[in-house]
């Protein structure tokens, strides 16, 4: 079998992904996708933010082009630059102008990884000029009325060089994901792993009890996305205890003690 | 070795008499060779090695340790036969021949202690698994401490200092886990709930009562762990099926299904007790324990109170945030705006929404707590919860120092910095209404850098290590003018430049650059007189170890003591400034900080931001070390210290510095966020382990 090889901004999401709505997210990003207001979406990691980008651009009928960002992100990373082929230079497009052209929902993850001279390259794009400025070129791309702007950013980070600028963030309208309450959650699992219910409200409750444990030892509790694996584990067989040793316990914490604790807890729901 | 052939006992005995030399000891060796010829032959030599060894101290040892030596074989490993055998030597070292023999053959009793500490396990072993165990459980915070008697008072939990009651240690920590999750499972499903000491007190004989309530209760419990907590509960029936335990006597089988039942409460229980009072009383479960009601219901009733007043100021909070504006307490009707409203959706479970104006809100985390903590004890969150509170809250008596003690001396305020004060209440700033000095910290000429140095001599390596390597952090440029590799996407561009008839830019290299950390970090120390003792110990070990940390790193920090008493006299201790080096001086003035009087947060914060501006760096941080409120005499705690506090801090960000807390203070979770933010503080319950931390939070906090 060979994957198939599409340009990202012509590949669009047929089939429903699946999300299930903590609250009034969606009709929120669909007025502000009709008003050509960029959004950012705050919450810890693995609470669903990927998950609701995709649903979305389904939804609205877009292509999505997700770029994560890390430290080595430059600007012409994202703009575009000049190559050469056969002694002739040919101008490429960087995912940004790929997803202006193409009207796409461009989603930038963690944006906070990003160097701070590149997260300043969206500015014009993520207010009313909407438009993207491509220095090398020359060109001023304008954005037509389908282009959408979003980020996403984690305020759970303690790190002062990890914090988003003012004038980067007052340009968004901001949506807030948290873990889903436990009946929405167990619902998720159950849903994307395949396990029974009851298996699922276990998981659920496991997660509860990590996250009881944010701030004594642990960053983070489990992200629903861990259960997600965990019940994956789960529902091909493995061994719950196992299944949350290694998908949830392990991946949480690397402090003996701590893996202890999380493991006797894990141990004692099933 | 093992797999080779053992020694006959003809060969054994050659090599035993080459040992003891019978010509002295007047002994045939061959019953002794006779009893080794049994065993492996990596024992044999183990037993002859040390026969050896023993005879070149004592020939009558020897000749007894190898008398004793297939018992002691059978009954322990090689390495605890070693540990005898030291201990029998060291014995003779200190008391002679015979004591030393005696423990040659005592030899039984030696294996039981071995097998014991092997197995084992000792509560300071497993106290932080369990407490973490317990903490992930229910969320509330249940301390665990070692008593003698196993029980718990609701917020701690009693645990024996140690277990060894089963063969190995595995088993033995089940046991223990038991004994913390039935304590737990008391306070989390309420066995304190009914006024269970009055109801007690009824029965002709009390004790008898507690001990027949106690286990029909633990039935109650099994019952419901069982429901919640699988897992759990198959390995506590496993623990009672090892130790061949009962929980339920044959005679009770069938009253207890309504112990069993999902809606069981205490009540089910004590309904059941007046009924069996007369009939047997069944043997306790190895982790039962005892019960207390006494102690309970005093730690239940303190608890209640304070998380009464914490809950309506946590109220009044959400209200003044809500509209924008905070009132004063008695105009306010949280019930008129507040309800509270028992979530339909999970059974089983306590689970109650909050409303403010009808509508449901998600309440902070802290409140959260609060609330499935109040509900533990209450089943609800009593109407009373929410009528207009008095002072809830942020109260704090000490009031044991005099003002007059201030005021010896002249007051003036020259060479003083005046600064101005947030007052909530008018919304405005008191102007020029503080005064602060900047005073040294007088030099003290002790060892104790030196000492703390050598206590944390391990520690201090890997912390160099770490520190180092941020330091070293190598990043690659791209588009320099030199260096060191060409930079093909430069080049790539450079070319496309020139065709296309731009001009081509020289910077095409690569070059390993190493990071420039340009940070400059202000260290703001609490002084105040809560510090006395541990903490302040705590405080200057952590100060040496994080100025070991950075002076590796290259950061620039500076480091002031701060306290005082009212406005008029609000001092910092400079024990560092920015621009002078880590000598001598400033580790002797580390050592001189001393306890002083309070802590009035607000305008050291004003003050060291104005330094802070000063210093030219791209990324500033202000770190305080503290160990409780904000708290001044004059009037300065509460709301009033925290919101001028909140303030000041709010002043320094906007000047571009980073504010960030280290607290020891376990209720910071209630005032900190408010003050610093939800992400910009730690806590750090164990003092003692406040140096550690301290350094690694701000590794943490700058990369």
């Amino acid at each position: 079998m060979t994957a198939r090889a599409l340009k990202t901004e012509e590949y669009r999401i047929t089939q429903e992904p699946y999300y299930a709505s903590q609250g009034d997210e969606i009709a929120l990003f669909e007025a502000a996708f009709r008003n050509r207001l960029p959004v950012l979406l705050k919450g810890p990691t693995g609470c669903g933010k990927t998950r609701f980008m995709e649903h979305m651009a389904w939804r609205l009928k877009r292509p999505l082009i997700t770029v994560s960002c890390h430290d080595d992100l430059t600007a012409s990373d994202l703009v575009g630059r000049y190559l050469i082929t056969a002694g002739e230079t040919v101008w490429v497009d960087g995912p940004m102008a790929r997803a202006v052209r193409a009207g796409a929902i461009l989603y930038l993850d963690e944006i906070v990884e990003a160097r701070k001279d590149t997260t300043v390259v969206i500015h014009p794009l993520a207010d009313d000029r909407r438009v993207l400025p491509m220095e090398k070129t020359g060109e001023l791309l304008e954005a037509p009325a389908e282009f959408c702007l979003a980020i996403s950013y984690n305020p759970g980070y303690q790190s002062v060089l990890k914090d988003l600028k003012q004038s980067t963030r007052q340009r968004f309208v901001a949506l807030e994901f948290n873990y889903p309450k436990p009946e929405l959650e167990k619902e998720i699992v159950r849903h994307e792993s395949g396990v029974d219910e009851h298996v699922a409200a276990k998981l659920v409750k496991f997660a509860g009890m990590t996250r009881n444990l944010k701030g004594s030892g642990l960053d983070e509790g489990a992200s629903t996305r861990l259960l997600v694996h965990a019940g994956k584990l789960i529902a091909s067989g493995i061994d719950p205890r196992t299944a949350c040793r290694s998908a949830i316990a392990e991946a949480l914490t690397d402090d003996a003690e701590m893996l202890a604790a999380v493991n006797e807890l894990g141990a004692s729901l099933f | 070795m093992s797999n080779q052939l053992s020694l006959t006992a003809a060969e054994l005995e050659t090599l035993l008499d080459a040992s003891l030399d019978p010509a002295l000891s007047a002994r045939r060796n061959t019953h002794l060779a006779e009893a080794l010829a049994a065993f492996a032959r990596d024992q044999q030599e183990f037993v002859l090695h040390w026969t050896d060894v023993i005879a070149r101290t004592n020939t009558e040892m020897a000749y007894l340790f190898a008398n004793q030596a297939p018992e002691g074989l059978r009954r322990m490993a090689l390495a605890d036969i070693e540990a005898w055998i030291v201990q029998a030597m060291d014995v003779y070292d200190r008391m002679g021949l015979f004591p030393a023999c005696k423990v040659f053959r005592e030899v039984a009793g030696f294996a039981a202690e071995a097998r014991d500490n092997a197995c084992g396990v000792a509560f300071e072993d497993i106290s932080g698994v369990l407490e973490l165990f317990v903490r992930g459980l229910s969320g509330r915070l249940l301390k665990l401490e070692s008593s003698d008697e196993l029980y718990t008072d609701t917020d701690v939990l009693f645990l024996p200092a140690r277990v060894a009651r089963l063969p190995d240690r595995e088993q033995n920590f089940r046991l223990c886990k038991a004994m913390a999750a039935h304590q737990w499972a008391q306070t989390y499903y309420g066995s304190f709930r009914a006024g269970l000491n009055d109801a007690l007190q009824r029965y002709p004989d009390p004790e008898r009562a507690l001990r027949l309530f106690h286990a029909l209760e633990t039935i109650r419990l099994d019952a419901r762990l069982a429901r919640d907590l699988t897992g759990l509960h198959r390995e506590m029936s496993e623990l009672r099926a090892a130790l061949n335990e009962n929980l339920c006597p044959a005679a009770w089988e069938d009253k207890v299904a309504r112990l069993c039942s999902a809606e069981s409460s205490v009540q089910d229980t004590l309904a059941l007790l007046a009924e069996l009072y007369n009939g047997e009383l069944p043997a306790p479960v190895s982790y039962q324990g005892t019960m207390h009601p006494d102690r309970a219901e005093a730690a239940v009733a303190a608890r209640i109170a304070r998380e009464k007043g914490e809950f309506r100021t946590a109220l009044m909070q959400m209200l003044g945030e809500k509209d924008g504006e905070y009132k004063e307490s008695a105009e306010l009707d949280l019930l008129g705006r507040f309800s509270v409203t028992p979530n339909e959706e999970r059974e089983g479970e306590f689970s109650f929404a909050l409303n403010l104006d009808g509508k449901p809100i998600t309440p902070p985390d802290n409140v959260r707590a609060l609330m499935d903590s109040i509900i533990q004890d209450l089943d609800q969150i009593p109407d009373d919860y929410l009528t207009a509170a008095g002072d809830g809250g942020y109260r704090r008596e000490n009031e044991e120092k005099k003002p007059e003690d201030v005021w010896k001396g002249a007051y003036h305020e020259e060479g003083a910095f005046l600064y101005p004060e947030w007052d909530f209440r008018r919304q405005h700033y008191r102007k020029q209404w503080c005064v602060l000095r900047e005073i040294d910290v007088h030099p003290v000429d002790e060892p104790f850098v030196a000492r703390t140095r050598h206590k944390y001599a391990s520690l201090i390596h890997g912390l160099r290590k770490t520190f180092e390597a941020l330091r070293g952090e190598e990043k690659l440029l791209k588009k320099q003018a030199n260096g060191d590799n060409v930079d093909f996407d430069a080049l790539v561009e450079a070319w496309a430049d020139m065709h296309t008839g731009r001009e081509m830019s020289e910077r095409l290299f690569t070059k390993l650059h190493k990071l420039e950390r340009n940070i400059a970090v202000m260290f703001m120390v609490d002084m105040s007189g809560s510090t006395k003792g541990w903490i302040n110990d705590a405080e200057r070990e952590s100060l040496v170890m994080l100025c070991e940390a950075l002076e590796v790193l290259g950061d620039r920090y500076a480091i002031y003591g701060f306290s005082g008493m009212t406005r008029k006299r609000c001092e910092l201790y400079r024990i560092k400034r920015f621009d002078e080096p880590y000598n001598e001086l400033v580790q002797q003035r580390i050592v001189g900080i001393q306890p002083k009087d309070y802590t009035r947060m607000g305008v050291t914060i004003r003050h060291l931001t104005k330094l802070l501006h000063e210093v030219e760096a791209r990324t500033k941080i202000l770190i305080t070390l503290s160990d409780g409120k904000p708290d001044d005499y004059d009037g300065y705690r509460g709301d009033y210290g925290i919101e001028d506090t909140r303030q000041a801090l709010i002043e320094a960000k906007r000047d571009g510095i980073h504010p960030f807390c280290i607290t020891i203070d376990t209720e910071a979770r209630d005032y900190l966020p408010h003050m610093y933010g939800a992400v910009n503080w730690a806590l750090v319950e164990d003092v003692k382990k406040l140096p550690l931390k301290v350094s690694d939070i701000y590794r943490r906090l700058t990369t």
